[in-house]
């Protein structure tokens, strides 16, 4: 076979190859998404309790992704979780803002949930949200219901 | 009783030799696969052997898993009516695992044999010693570009495999059952992670790239030099690279996603 007929078949096939893998990236994973969320600002939250979260949990304002969930570690001074969230810097959000954990789906994973309060003064970097809600887990639920029908009985 | 310890001592000591071997054999042809890119023209017809002749199988198959997967992962999610998690689940199972072991499994089957048998065939043709003859050194000469070779269309393999089957589960997904496609995109690229999934993907499947073509350049140079001999080889590259691929599967896998 011609020699420079292999050639040209190898280098499509190289091409394929990249091609594939640029594919993968850009479509399927979050190549494309981490780029776009270069220009970020770091905010500061802490909670009582963040269930499942995780990092790189989506951070929603009205549902629409805002930011990510950077990094969660355990303040001892406070015994909360302290959630570093990194903002996209194209939305600004006063300085009110409250933060909740909320869950996509009964079953899906757990993002928070930014809700904008009224305050003129914008949030910027190293900025601590102070009002959170923390996530709802299952157990503390079904014991405040327990209690609850028990207190029902004993006030009959 | 001496005579059966005896007995099994030397075999301990013959399979301590050719574990030696074959690690001296590996590191001579990482060398000397690396020294093979100075001859560039005889790399390049390997991979048109190797990779292009696999390309109708990797690209067939992948498309089908994807369907399987599609298929089998809707049934499944519809359960706990999460149809829109079918883009992650396919193109996690696909990106971790499915894309590297499949396609190194296929391509030992594919490429892995033929090395065997062309390299036992050319022993058994005394091809090789007359090479050794001519001074000329034939793991450089025959063994390195088929290895280097093999390194660079197996993650290429992988990859393509990867994207074909995304596409598949796409195809039976969105467009046959009807899961919102744009669902399907989001949660896909809200839960694959570029470094973490697809790059670790890659990692894999350069580690099995490196084992199939050891395994088959190994077996089929020390294949016995007759027709049995190198039949016998063929069958052992299968068997041997196939349980390396998925024990390293293992190993890797627990190295790379226990943390998270």
């Amino acid at each position: 076979m011609n020699q420079k007929f292999v050639d040209l078949l190898v280098g499509l096939f190289v091409l394929l190859g990249f091609a594939a893998l640029v594919f993968l990236a850009m479509r399927a994973g979050n190549m494309s998404g981490s780029f776009s969320l270069s220009n970020t600002y770091e905010t500061h939250a802490r909670f009582d309790n963040i269930g499942g979260l995780k990092p790189r949990a989506a951070v929603r304002s009205a549902g629409v992704v805002v930011g990510r969930v950077t990094a969660i570690r355990f303040d001892d001074k406070a015994y909360q979780a302290d959630v570093t969230l990194s903002l996209d810097g194209r939305y600004q959000f006063p300085k009110d803002t409250s933060a909740k954990i909320l869950t996509s789906g009964l079953l899906g994973e757990q993002y928070i949930g930014l809700e904008p309060g009224g305050d003129l003064a914008m949030l910027t970097t190293g900025d601590r949200i102070t009002m959170t809600q923390s996530a709802v887990v299952l157990e503390n639920l079904i014991g405040q219901f327990l209690y609850g029908k028990a207190g029902e009985a004993g006030a009959k | 009783m001496m005579r059966m310890l005896s007995a099994s001592w030397h075999w301990l000591i013959d399979r301590l030799v050719d574990v030696g071997r074959g690690a001296r054999f590996f590191l001579r042809l990482c060398w000397l696969g690396v020294a093979s890119l100075r001859r560039p023209r005889l790399v390049v017809d390997q991979i048109y052997f190797i990779g292009n002749f696999s390309l109708s199988i990797i690209l067939v198959s992948g498309l089908l898993i994807g369907f399987v997967l599609g298929l089998q992962g809707y049934y499944t999610l519809r359960r706990y009516g999460s149809e829109e998690a079918l883009g992650l689940l396919v193109a996690l199972s696909l990106v971790r695992e499915l894309g590297p072991v499949v396609t190194a499994l296929l391509f030992a089957g594919r490429a892995g044999t033929s090395l065997t048998a062309e390299v036992g065939l050319m022993k058994a043709g005394e091809q090789i010693d007359a090479m050794e003859m001519m001074a000329v050194d034939p793991v450089a000469r025959v063994l390195a570009p088929r290895f280097l070779a093999a390194l660079i269309a197996m993650p290429l393999l992988a990859a393509l495999f990867s994207a074909m089957g995304v596409l598949g589960g796409y195809l039976v997904g969105v467009e046959m059952i009807g899961v919102d496609a744009g669902a399907f995109w989001s949660q896909m690229q809200g839960g694959v992670d570029w470094i973490d999934d697809i790059g670790n993907g890659v990692v894999k499947s350069v580690v099995f790239g490196f084992t199939v073509a050891f395994v088959a350049l190994f077996v089929g140079y020390e294949a016995e030099p007759t027709p049995e001999g190198v039949a016998r080889a063929t069958t052992t590259t299968v068997v041997v690279a196939s349980l390396a691929i998925l024990g390293l599967d293992f190993i890797l896998t627990a190295l790379m996603f226990s943390s998270t």
